[in-house]
């Protein structure tokens, strides 16, 4: 309409004013829409930890958090950070309350990006029976076969993760062998061509296992109800 | 305003099909190439991320629009910048609270959803000079035309990178997926095939008259 309220500025005080009514519009909508989902975020969290858990220990039905530090082991509420120097794991209890195996995750860096597996400890045999993938971004076709490959699982059926006699570390650091070459129960059998992606996972669970277990074993009886 | 459809007479069909078709954001303006090529590894994951665009660019153009008579064009970027990023944090929690596997696949290029050209360019070029009702029907056919643009890449590759369509084997053993699909390469491979066979329909359309504007 007029000209030179165009060329003028207009007051500092508008632009402000209008700034802060659209954040303060746009704080609640956050705020709702946070509150409104957090017990579904939470919810689908927990179901889907407790499917990989399972996945990795067949048989268990319930699933707490703890960390193992140097000064033993504390329960975690959902969501709580790992004390300093803390490895947080999954204790894994069937329908009976009886401990059947401990969860925890490894991570290594593979071909891509950092190979992300949880494995399953069985107390009893001191060894680890199953591996589930977390997340990867290994080559399709190539890499992601640590999915799929039947024999490649084979090698977590009975990985031996014994501890020597101090408790301070394995007895037999886990190592990854050449496709063909597997001789000992600590060792895993890599995938011909995925070898790199193959190694990512046994470094990731010696690096986790000889970290967690010596700060767990100790005081493994107090995971039993 | 009984009837906003003949209140204002800037509405057409023109105005939803613009997105769709003559100004489509994958095919013809090249715009949100980042989505486009790294999210359509499958039809789901592709379908997911154009329904989460289409909703922020909806919701962004109905909000800008309500508000553009309102805020100072000295700080209308940043105005439309805040309201953008608020509906896609909101889009995040959503797709949280529906799927976290979704969530996972899509990684960081939901949050990137901010900083997507055809929202910002939706909201200057057209949500800040339109009223509500016409920046909603622009913003559905942008949305809409950008989803057809994904679904069309994410299919193509999961057909033939996988041998699937939503999960679904569709060949029989012998089937060897082409794993090039699947992979960053791949993703110009199909996006150049579907330029060509866009323009080639666009051009053809337009020698006969069909929708050839401005």
């Amino acid at each position: 309409m007029n000209q030179p309220s165009q060329i003028q500025t207009p007051s500092g005080g508008k632009m402000i004013a209008t700034m802060v009514l659209v954040a303060s519009i746009c704080g609640v909508l956050i705020v709702g829409a946070f509150e409104g989902t957090a017990g579904a975020i939470a919810e689908n969290k927990r179901i889907m930890l407790e499917r990989a858990v399972f996945k990795v220990l067949p048989g268990a039905a319930g699933v707490r958090e703890y960390a193992a530090t140097a000064a033993g082991i504390q329960p975690l509420a959902a969501g709580e950070a790992v004390p300093a120097r803390g490895v947080r794991f999954y204790a894994a209890y069937d329908a009976a309350g009886v401990l059947k195996g401990i969860a925890a995750e490894a991570g290594a860096k593979g071909y891509a990006d950092t190979v992300r597996v949880l494995y399953g400890y069985d107390t009893k045999c001191q060894c680890i029976i199953g591996i589930g993938v977390v997340s990867m971004r290994e080559t399709p076709g190539i890499g992601d076969k640590i999915i799929t490959d039947a024999a490649f699982l084979k090698n977590f059926e009975a990985l031996d993760v014994r501890l020597n006699s101090d408790l301070s570390a394995l007895t037999n650091a886990v190592r990854v062998v050449k496709h063909g070459t597997k001789m000992n129960a600590w060792e895993i059998d890599a995938i011909a061509g995925a070898t790199v992606t193959s190694k990512a996972v046994g470094r990731g669970i010696n690096d986790s296992a000889q970290k967690l277990l010596p700060m767990l074993v100790p005081h493994i009886a107090e995971l039993k109800p | 305003m009984s009837l906003p459809n003949q209140a204002d007479q800037g509405i057409t069909f023109d105005t939803f099909m613009e997105g769709v078709w003559r100004q489509n954001p994958v095919f013809v303006m090249m715009l949100g190439m980042c989505p486009t090529l790294a999210v359509t590894v499958s039809a789901v994951n592709a379908l997911s991320m154009g329904v989460a665009t289409l909703f922020v660019l909806v919701s962004s153009s109905l909000l800008i629009s309500l508000i553009r008579n309102l805020v100072p064009k000295e700080v209308r970027i940043a105005t439309f910048i805040v309201i953008i990023a608020t509906f896609v944090t909101l889009t995040d929690y959503l797709i949280q609270a529906v799927s976290l596997t979704l969530y996972e696949a899509l990684g960081a290029f939901i949050q990137l959803i901010v900083v997507n050209c055809i929202i910002l360019g939706r909201a200057e070029a057209h949500a800040s000079k339109n009223p509500p009702l016409k920046a909603v029907i622009n913003a559905l056919g942008m949305g809409t035309g950008f989803t057809i643009g994904l679904f069309a890449l994410g299919a193509t590759r999961e057909i033939f990178g996988a041998g699937k369509l939503f999960g679904m084997t569709l060949f029989g053993d012998q089937f060897q997926p082409w794993v090039v699909m699947v992979l960053p390469p791949g993703g110009f491979f199909v996006l150049a095939a579907w330029l060509l066979l866009f323009s080639l329909l666009r051009s053809k359309s337009a020698t006969e008259g069909g929708h050839a504007h401005d």
